[in-house]
């Protein structure tokens, strides 16, 4: 039985209630020529049995495929209780409660999240989380040209070696607010923002300035010094990381002197498993000193009349709902059951169990470098220190290179960064988190070798 | 019944405007104004030295329930600001015409002043809303 709560006769009492003959007599103030007419495109609906039958088919399709991909989206294993617990009645809802007060058990959950990112930030403040990594990305930009009310430029400055998808999102959504994105090159021998090309922009008005770690190369930026930098030049710092990372690396709040001014990136590593691209999580934290900037909910501990310890949405002033068009953004809500979800894998772990999966990940991707490297044909792009990803030159076509090894060895043999970066000739980006093996990795450099040496 | 005091004009956005001796101008929002907000948690200053047109947003403060923008009600450039607001919001509560005053414009034309209400009309206003 459909899920409508009306009739067809309440419908048309409804409707000869307020003296209308159909539903659609409703929209007519919409022009025809605004309507999209039938969606031809769109087929006509199946039942439970057809779809299931249909998806079970297109993943027979998939296969298991041995993954060394990654790119902004990562194998990581997660430990069976996360999606046992996060599927539960209780937590089973994908959205903000409306009535959020008498959700007590929700907020909670959320207040221990954004308590657990701003401790792995090492930031202040957390919001409980956005859409995806790259809109979270326009959402800081957005955000540090409210929140830098010395500039006037509305120009950021954002690295090259930025994931060229978070730049493009990041362009569609800020592009029409008058913000521009300015381009800095990396060193073309580390992989690395070029601290060089930053000089002509010294003393300049610029509102903010990116710093990816590590970058999307999965090269190790000199965060420190960038960080630095914008503080010198009275520019506001946003850090894109990737949160697995910071198990094992020095947090965004103690880059330099100051630490940066926000944080954000996506929560995807975090217990959400890789599935065509979403749904992820986006998470974004910052100084206590831009909170009012911040958007998205934020969940604060209180205290009840009586005393006792109660969980509020606050700071709701910024929002939509109450701020209308000068909201700080329109996103209230957040991807709820991916947050519960890594929220329990994060407390599964533990800070010790997150840095073995990190360790683990870069000491495989160490592994994976080292053998490949050694195979004819292929070399390094970058001399850097690395996460647990890296470019690979090789001396083939790496498109076809990509669809053959998959085709005939199920192998996810890494992404093909030269269709974004041209200039690095045909170059993969390959990536061996904690679920690889060594005879993972020593059967994709064995395929690898016969592919470009026989 | 909330407190109106002569000796100033009104906008009928709720700010306050009083011409001091040296010719500038110190705004405010009146009595009824904090009422309807119920306890500030923020006030966002505008910046000393920043230009103003009547008319303009140049603050916004902040309840438990609400934020609301605070406009000029004169033309001229921000001389003075509250900082004690930053700490101290709730001073506009206690106390909105004299410890909780926001900011002070150099005003080009103080004949600007005359479009605002009196505090007889600005009376008139609140009670018909």
């Amino acid at each position: 039985m459909p899920f409508i709560p009306h009739s067809e006769h309440d419908i048309s009492r409804m409707l000869s209630t307020i003296g209308v003959d159909t539903i659609d007599d409703l929209f007519d103030e919409i022009p025809d020529n605004l309507r999209c007419g039938d969606l031809e495109q769109i087929p006509t609906g199946m039942n439970e049995m057809e779809v299931s039958r249909l998806l079970r088919d297109k993943a027979a399709q998939d296969g298991l495929p041995l993954c060394f991909l990654g790119a902004g989206a990562y194998e990581h294993h997660i430990p069976a209780a996360v999606w046992e617990i996060t599927t539960r009645g209780e937590f089973y809802s994908a959205y903000t409660p409306y009535q959020a007060e008498a959700s007590q058990g929700t907020l909670q959950l959320l207040y221990e999240y954004q308590s657990m990112m701003a401790s792995l930030m090492g930031m202040d403040v957390s919001n409980a989380s956005l859409y995806d990594g790259a809109s979270a990305l326009a959402e800081a930009v957005l955000m540090a040209v409210r929140a830098n009310r010395k500039s006037k430029s509305r120009k950021i400055l954002m690295p090259l070696s930025i994931n060229p998808v978070y730049r493009s999102v990041t362009e569609a959504i800020v592009q029409n607010q008058h913000i521009e994105l300015v381009d800095v090159p990396f060193d073309a021998a580390t992989g690395q923002t070029d601290l060089t090309a930053l000089e002509q922009y010294a003393g300049e008005d610029i509102a903010a300035i990116v710093i990816p770690q590590p970058n999307f190369f999965g090269v190790l930026e000199n965060v420190d010094a960038l960080t630095a930098w914008a503080t010198e030049n009275k520019t506001l710092s946003i850090a894109v990381v990737n949160p697995m990372a910071m198990a094992l690396l020095k947090p965004p709040g103690e880059w330099a002197e100051t630490g940066v001014d926000i944080v954000c990136g996506e929560g995807q590593p975090l217990g959400v498993p890789l599935a065509s691209g979403g749904p992820y999580f986006g998470f974004m934290c910052c100084k206590l000193q831009h909170v009012r900037q911040m958007p998205g909910r934020i969940i604060g501990r209180t205290t009840d009349l009586d005393g006792k310890e109660g969980f509020t949405l606050t700071l709701q002033a910024r929002e939509q709902h109450i701020r209308r068009s000068k909201a700080t953004s329109n996103i209230c809500t957040n991807q709820g059951l991916l947050v519960t979800a890594a929220t329990i894998y994060m407390s599964l772990l533990g800070p010790e169990g997150l840095k073995k999966v990190a360790l683990n990940s870069h000491k495989n991707t160490q592994l994976l470098m080292n053998r490949l490297t050694a195979i004819n044909g292929v070399e390094l792009a970058f001399v850097s220190a690395t996460f647990h990803e890296c470019v690979i030159k090789v001396d083939a076509d790496a498109k076809q290179l990509i669809e053959t090894l998959a085709e005939k060895s199920h192998i996810l043999a890494g992404f093909n960064v030269s269709e974004s970066y041209p200039e690095l000739g045909n170059a993969l980006l390959v990536c061996a988190t904690e679920t690889r093996t060594e005879k993972d990795i020593e059967q994709f450099a064995g395929v690898l070798d016969s592919y470009l040496n026989s | 019944m909330s407190n109106t005091p002569d000796d100033r004009k009104y906008a009928d956005s709720h700010e306050w405007a009083l011409l001091e001796a040296d010719g500038n101008v110190r705004v405010g929002i009146s009595d009824h104004a904090q009422e309807l907000l119920g306890d500030l948690v923020f006030v966002e200053l505008p910046e000393v030295g920043q230009q103003v047109g009547k008319g303009d947003e140049c603050s916004v403060v902040e309840s438990v329930k609400a934020a609301s923008d605070i406009y000029s009600p004169v033309t001229g450039e921000i001389v003075a600001i509250n900082g004690e607001l930053e700490d101290t919001p709730e001073a506009i509560n206690d106390s909105p015409y004299q410890d909780g005053w926001i900011f002070v414009i150099k005003p080009e034309d103080t004949s600007e002043l005359d479009d605002l209400l009196d505090a007889e009309g600005y009376q008139n206003l609140t009670e018909d809303e």
